[in-house]
């Protein structure tokens, strides 16, 4: 049942152009970011003297394209998850979900996933188009896969308060610039934080939990924030559905 | 196990604090189409989405089939087709797309997807519109959608809001004639404006006014109710009432439109023939005399009505 709500929702994304745009424009900009990392490296690389001062190609391409898709995807998620329950709430097809034979737990968790499915793409295409470096180097697959999970974890956080922020309002423009303040100030939060590391407020930045994974480290510690965190929002989304019956 | 398919019992719906429905009990039988009636904000689709399990009652239940919507709303609402007052349609999808996705989260099993949308597009004639986007469908065949939405798994309980509001007069005749063939096997309510609809598609009917239920009871009731103890007399020498009143039976006379007389009865008497016998009598040239019918219309006016001053009171 999860699943079939899952792929109506991704029936819907490619319905309008909207998901073949957005799946374009990224991958043709992480595209850019990737050429110009092979480009630079042996003109960085010829500079440094000092073995310490090299690093592999793995890195330095990785670096560049998974710390911009990181960003993109604070600008991306929100106008995908604007939709998924606003957008119902405005043309009143909520009532088609809740008068099937579905539980609010059921049609939340179904959403979500549809929509981490289709960003699941976008980070299959990049993971893929890093392993073509593997074509003439030996490569570092697993700072890819932790990379790869790092971006995941990160895009299926910010999709679950996407949709959050999706179930309070029934304009998906005001749902969207919503969450993208609300990721926005999640993810510099530890810059405000910089001066003192051991903040507990810079504990709660995403982008401190993000960096290990960037690093090529995966810390079960972070993957408990990212679980914990999308947990949450999902939580507040069926409880905030669950006040719509409620309450009319 | 009886045949109820649908039983609310004294459903009541707070909207801050103010009673949107309350105390409404009723049960529909298993192949009776029960009506909905009542003036606009009446509560008949706060009733509808409470049945539904769109809203939670603030007290009272809700039964289908004997299953309770509140503690196991899955199974209540799997016997459940409901077609919303504001149709439910993705308009991004084609009929078909959207037929299937219908079939598939009511649970109709993958083998029986595609007769189940061929068999609802049939019975809701949409056969030529299958691969038409439903933004592009005129309202009326939008309309239809949304009712094959609603009966594509076969549900016991049809609810449907409304659902001729928007259809041409061939339609509306279509979709009466599949609302009662529905009512055949399953249980059909409705609510609607049209009165003459009432009549024509319902066994059961109810009225509803400011959240309560005013009339409950057969169509034929209401028919009887319609047709009353009156008669509408035309004389071409109109008589005075106090002449009329002596008349055996008779207890209520009044001057009508057009130089014709009211003439109201009791109950079981039968004064017809006695007031031609007295009209050829005194030469008050009796022109016309027939049973005077209240029109449905005006039955539902009274019932409201008499809420209204029984509440000022």
């Amino acid at each position: 049942m999860i699943l079939n709500i899952a792929r109506k929702e991704l029936k819907s994304v490619f319905a309008s152009p909207m998901g073949w745009i957005i799946l374009a424009l990224l991958m043709f900009a992480f595209g850019t970011y990737y050429l110009n990392g092979v480009n630079d490296y042996f003109e960085v690389m010829s500079g440094a003297i000092r073995p310490a001062e090299r690093y592999g190609v793995t890195q330095f391409v990785g670096q560049n394209v998974y710390g911009l898709a990181s960003f993109i995807m604070l600008f991306a998620v929100p106008l995908l998850s604007m939709r998924l329950i606003s957008e119902e709430r405005r043309s009143q097809t909520l009532p088609f979900l809740f008068s099937a034979p579905l539980s609010l737990t059921e049609i939340v968790l179904g959403k979500f996933i549809g929509l981490v499915a289709f960003l699941s793409i976008l980070i299959v295409y990049i993971a893929l188009m890093m392993f073509t470096l593997n074509i003439w180097t030996d490569i570092d697959f697993g700072y890819i896969l932790a990379n790869s999970l790092g971006l995941f974890m990160l895009v299926a956080s910010f999709s679950a308060l996407g949709l959050y922020f999706s179930s309070l309002t029934s304009q998906p423009v005001v749902a969207a610039i919503l969450s993208f303040i609300a990721l926005f100030a999640l993810m510099i939060l530890d810059r405000f934080f910089a001066g003192d590391p051991s903040n507990t407020m810079a504990k709660l930045s995403l982008m401190n939990h993000f960096q290990s994974f960037a690093g090529g480290l995966i810390d079960t510690a972070d993957i408990v924030y990212f679980v914990l965190f999308i947990v949450t929002f999902l939580t507040l989304t069926i409880r905030r559905l669950d006040a719509d019956r409620l309450r009319g | 196990m009886n045949n109820l398919t649908v039983e609310a019992i004294e459903l009541t719906r707070l909207y801050g604090g103010r009673e949107a429905v309350s105390n409404v009990s009723f049960s529909v039988k298993q192949g009776e189409v029960l009506g909905f009636l009542g003036p606009n904000g009446a509560g008949k689709s706060t009733t509808m989405k409470m049945l539904t399990g769109n809203l939670a009652p603030s007290a009272g239940s809700v039964k289908i089939c004997g299953i309770d919507m509140i503690e196991n709303p899955k199974e209540a609402k799997a016997l459940i087709g409901y077609l919303p007052e504001m149709r439910p349609l993705y308009k991004e999808f084609t009929v078909d797309e959207y037929l299937t996705i219908a079939a598939r989260l009511h649970r109709v099993s993958s083998k029986h997807i595609k007769k189940a949308v061929e068999n609802a597009k049939e019975r809701c004639g949409l056969g030529h519109m299958s691969k038409r986007l439903i933004e592009n469908l005129s309202n009326g065949y939008q309309q239809r959608v949304g009712i094959a939405q609603a009966i594509i798994h076969s549900p016991t309980v049809v609810i449907l809001d409304e659902p001729t509001v928007g259809l041409d007069p061939i339609q509306i005749r279509d979709i009466r004639a599949l609302i009662r063939e529905i009512g055949g096997q399953h249980s059909v309510i409705l609510s609607t404006h049209i009165l003459p609809e009432v009549e024509m598609v319902c066994d059961h009917v109810q009225i509803i006014d400011k959240g309560k239920l005013v009339f409950n009871g057969g169509i034929d009731v209401l028919k009887r109710q319609r047709i009353g103890n009156k008669l509408l007399i035309g004389f071409n020498k109109t008589p005075t009432v106090e002449e009329l009143l002596k008349i055996k039976g008779v207890t209520e006379a009044e001057i009508a439109d057009n130089n014709m007389m009211r003439v109201r009865f009791a109950e079981g008497a039968a004064p017809h023939e006695a007031i031609v016998k007295a009209a050829v009598k005194n030469s008050w040239g009796l022109y016309q005399i027939a049973p005077d019918q209240t029109s449905l219309e005006d039955v539902f006016v009274q019932l409201t009505f008499h809420d209204a001053a029984a509440e000022a009171a």
